[in-house]
């Protein structure tokens, strides 16, 4: 026990922040697949349609945030229940190699898609040495 | 009706309740580990009024042509399939969370319904069933004669 506890903690990349509103989150899960010239993403947010979905790209961080406005059933008790409605949040770390400009997105019955495209390579550039 | 309502959901505490809010949460953290984890899929929720029931369920992404609800006296059942992302040549998966395949669910609700006025929607990727109460189920209120 001792052991684990002298281990140093690996921080999670990008550092877990905690929010200042009281709403579960959850993570959406997601298919990722690498196509020729791009990667796609999909991720179910059930509850979630094009407008209160938000995608941001900080850096090399790309952030996945779905809004989810729970319908309140007044007038009704709850008899069984396997899900709670609430936000999803996810983020992943994009390699340089993506199109920053010609990411899309859009949402269809609850599931997210994003098409990130591939950069064109690195044209080479030779750098001349001029002689002193 | 006596009960004090307690939690969230307003639901009378019961330790087999807790158990099972314990297993959730268990699969949810494996989940968050990126592990595959075998939940019932769709989730759903049923409320319930002395006037009608509603189911909601969380399918997203299916074809509503591919889902069957079907109603007999108290017993919903839904069928369906959600096809899987197929894969074309030359493609690559690198993560494969999202449940596919077929499904079936069946629930006893609390009473019987009317399976000629149920109403289903699907939107967002939830499905929202509505099932009134049967007429001859309803509670009815019998006045006493009284004879004086």
């Amino acid at each position: 026990m001792a052991d684990k506890e002298m281990q140093k903690r690996e921080a999670s990349s990008p550092v877990e922040t905690e929010r200042t509103k009281s709403v579960k989150v959850f993570i959406p899960r997601v298919d990722i697949c690498e196509t020729q010239d791009a990667i796609v993403l999909l991720a179910d947010m059930p509850g979630v349609d094009d407008k209160s979905v938000d995608i941001t790209l900080e850096k090399n961080v790309l952030t996945l945030s779905g809004k989810v406005t729970p319908v309140a059933r007044e007038g009704y008790r709850a008899a069984y229940a396997e899900y709670e409605a609430g936000d999803y949040e996810r983020a992943f770390t994009l390699s340089d190699e993506i199109d920053r400009d010609r990411i899309e997105a859009s949402v269809k019955d609850g599931v997210l898609k994003l098409t990130l495209p591939k950069a064109e390579p690195v044209k080479l550039r030779k750098i001349s040495v001029k002689a002193s | 009706m006596f009960w004090p309502e307690l939690g969230r959901y307003g639901r009378v505490w019961s330790p087999w309740r807790e158990m099972e809010r314990l297993q959730q949460d268990v699969n949810r953290l494996l989940a968050r580990e990126g592990a595959p984890y075998a939940a019932t899929f769709p989730a759903v929720n049923i409320w319930a009024s002395d006037q009608d029931v509603i189911v909601e369920a969380e399918i997203p992404g299916i074809d509503p042509a591919d889902l069957d609800i079907t109603v007999a006296e108290n017993i919903l059942r839904l069928t369906g399939s959600r096809k899987p992302e197929e894969l074309k040549p030359g493609e690559v998966s690198h993560r494969r969370e999202r449940a596919s395949g077929e499904f079936t669910r069946s629930f006893r609700l609390p009473y019987a319904v009317d399976s000629g006025k149920v109403e289903a929607t699907y939107e967002k990727g939830v499905l929202t069933v509505r099932l009134p109460r049967a007429e001859a189920d309803k509670p009815r209120k019998i006045a006493i004669k009284s004879q004086r």
